[in-house]
């Protein structure tokens, strides 16, 4: 656990063009640029196509080289920054995610104290999503294309 | 209680709400009342304080009944959505704990374990309306002979089911920060290594056992906002402390006194009633708690004018000295600083964390406060005391 909490991670959404599908192209990430990765999501639609949701962890620079190889090999790359939600109805407001927020994308108001999120400072890291204790930081994996 | 300028009494103050004529403000307010215009007049003026509180409270949970389906049972095991309940109680009690996990939860097995469903969060469920699943096994008897039930059911399937917290409403905490170099999992929240931040919990000065630090005006009897509905005080809590170490104000330093409650569940209200899942460290449940003060002299008027400023708590290592049982406190900060986002800890600065929802708490003090303006919302006059000195 402790090698995520330090290291690069990041969130992407891949979609495989039908002639990639069936390539293991992920799987390199790991024996070519030494990244861990963890499979938040995957689907093959009936025509072979392929999408994933992954998260990516290991060194900033490895990471960049990956993404770079997932690119010449044909896979479209989408950040998902803007897939972390926030339940408003679920969310108490009492600031525990504040502490693992490294892009202080979660913070306090102080005057409010109510927990303010700004979704333009978030890196999708995720940690909202593991610490908060009423899970209202949700990581949307619906395929935005539809 | 000595010579009081002021002095009423808990009947005048109820026949004033029933006349709708109370005075009631929040915690909050009165800080304000207090300093402008003094403990006497504050006290002449208002009637009733209102306090709240809305933290994680891990000695919570629900007695309950599942009435009988012949042909009967003396249940010996009982689940509710897979989490154990204790049922070593009469044919069809049980008790359900808020910190009970769901029997096939993996722990911190792969740590840290997320702990996603727990006895909170079956709590949680029901008040919801949701359909829980109810499984029980039995051993059976000449007058109670079945031996298994499987059903669904709802609160309202339930006999009787009553919200009771041998530990709520800790007056004054720890402030939790990690010495070690890791990141660890507490029930204080996440920590990260070398001292990177500083979580703390309670509601400050609105929280109730602040406001009456002696608590001359709670004891057993006492009627309380809990969980959205309505519940009592009936007694010290477990681990209470009577006779803390206190500040120049009345104030204990330290972790101290505590609560024992019960209230009514099938009038609560999920908004107050939060299954929580504490990464790493386990199943909880936030729950609401508002407790009035009634202002019968100037003596309470000055407690309740307490402010962040006033409290004061120790910040203590929760990676090393807390594990191992060591209660050494690394320095004392002040509620106003921990609210103000950073503190200093052994030189160095370290963002702090809240626990408990303040906005939430005083949401809790406010409700109550609407409840006793509306005349729906009596106050009672405790039957015992709890010690505190
Ligand atoms: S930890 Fe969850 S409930 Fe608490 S403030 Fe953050 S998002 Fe809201
Ligand atoms: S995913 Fe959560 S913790 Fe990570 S940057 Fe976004 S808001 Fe912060």
């Amino acid at each position: 656990m402790q090698d995520i909490v330090k290291g690069f991670r990041k969130i992407v959404y891949l979609s495989f063009p039908p002639e990639v599908s069936g390539r293991p192209v992920v799987c390199n990430l790991t024996r070519l640029f030494d990244l861990s990765f963890n499979i938040l999501k995957a689907d093959i639609s009936p025509r072979h196509e392929g999408t994933m949701t992954l998260e990516v962890s290991g060194l900033e620079e490895s990471f960049h080289k990956g993404i770079g190889y997932l690119k010449e090999n044909g896979i479209r790359i989408t950040p998902v920054a803007h897939k972390i939600f926030r339940n408003e109805e679920s969310c108490i407001h009492c600031g525990m995610c504040t502490a693992m927020c490294p892009t202080d994308a979660l913070m306090l108001d102080p005057g409010t104290r109510l927990v303010i999120f700004d979704v333009d400072k978030c890196s999708a890291c995720g940690m909202c999503t593991r610490v908060c204790p009423v899970k209202a930081m949700t990581l949307d994996l619906k395929d935005d294309r539809n | 209680m000595g010579q009081h300028q002021v002095n009423k009494t808990i009947q005048e103050i109820n026949e004033r709400i029933r006349k709708g004529k109370a005075v009631v403000v929040n915690a909050q307010e009165m800080i304000e009342i207090v300093r402008r215009q003094g403990k006497v007049a504050a006290a002449r003026e208002v009637d009733v304080v209102t306090t709240g509180t809305f933290s994680p409270m891990c000695s919570s949970g629900l007695l309950f009944n599942i009435g009988q389906q012949p042909p009967v049972m003396k249940v010996s095991k009982l689940w509710l959505n897979n989490v154990p309940c204790y049922s070593g109680i009469a044919a069809v009690d049980a008790y359900l704990g808020c910190t009970e996990p769901s029997e096939d939860d993996p722990l911190n097995k792969v740590h840290p374990g997320r702990f996603v469903y727990g006895g909170g969060h079956v709590m949680e469920d029901l008040l919801r309306g949701k359909a829980v699943h109810l499984r029980a096994e039995a051993y059976g008897t000449d007058c109670y002979p079945r031996r298994e039930l499987d059903k669904d059911i709802t609160l309202a399937d339930l006999p009787s089911a009553v919200m009771l917290n041998p530990r709520n409403c800790y007056q004054n905490y720890n402030c939790a920060v990690n010495l070690t170099s890791r990141t660890i999992y507490t029930y204080m929240g996440p920590l990260k290594s070398n001292c990177s931040n500083a979580n703390f919990a309670t509601a400050g000065q609105i929280s109730p056992l602040f406001n009456d630090p002696f608590l001359k005006t709670i004891g057993l009897g006492t009627r309380i906002f809990l969980g959205g509905g309505i519940g009592y005080v009936i007694g010290a809590g477990t681990q209470h402390v009577s006779k803390p170490q206190r500040n120049e104000r009345g104030l204990p330093e330290n972790p101290s006194g505590t609560l024992m409650l019960k209230g009514d569940f099938k009038q609560m209200d999920a908004r107050y009633v939060r299954g929580q899942s504490l990464l790493g460290y386990g199943v909880s449940l936030a729950v609401g708690v508002g407790i009035p003060i009634p202002m019968l002299n100037e003596e309470m008027a000055h407690f309740t004018g307490v402010c962040d400023a006033d409290i004061t708590m120790p910040v203590k290592d929760y990676g090393y000295d807390y594990p191992n049982g060591i209660s050494r406190q690394l320095t004392r900060v002040t509620f106003e600083e921990l609210r103000s986002g950073e503190i200093t800890v052994n030189g160095k600065k370290t963002s702090t964390v809240p626990l408990t929802s303040y906005a939430m708490s005083l949401e809790v003090a406010d409700e109550l406060k609407k409840w006793i303006e509306r005349g729906e919302f009596m106050l009672t006059e405790k039957v015992e005391d709890i010690p505190s000195f």
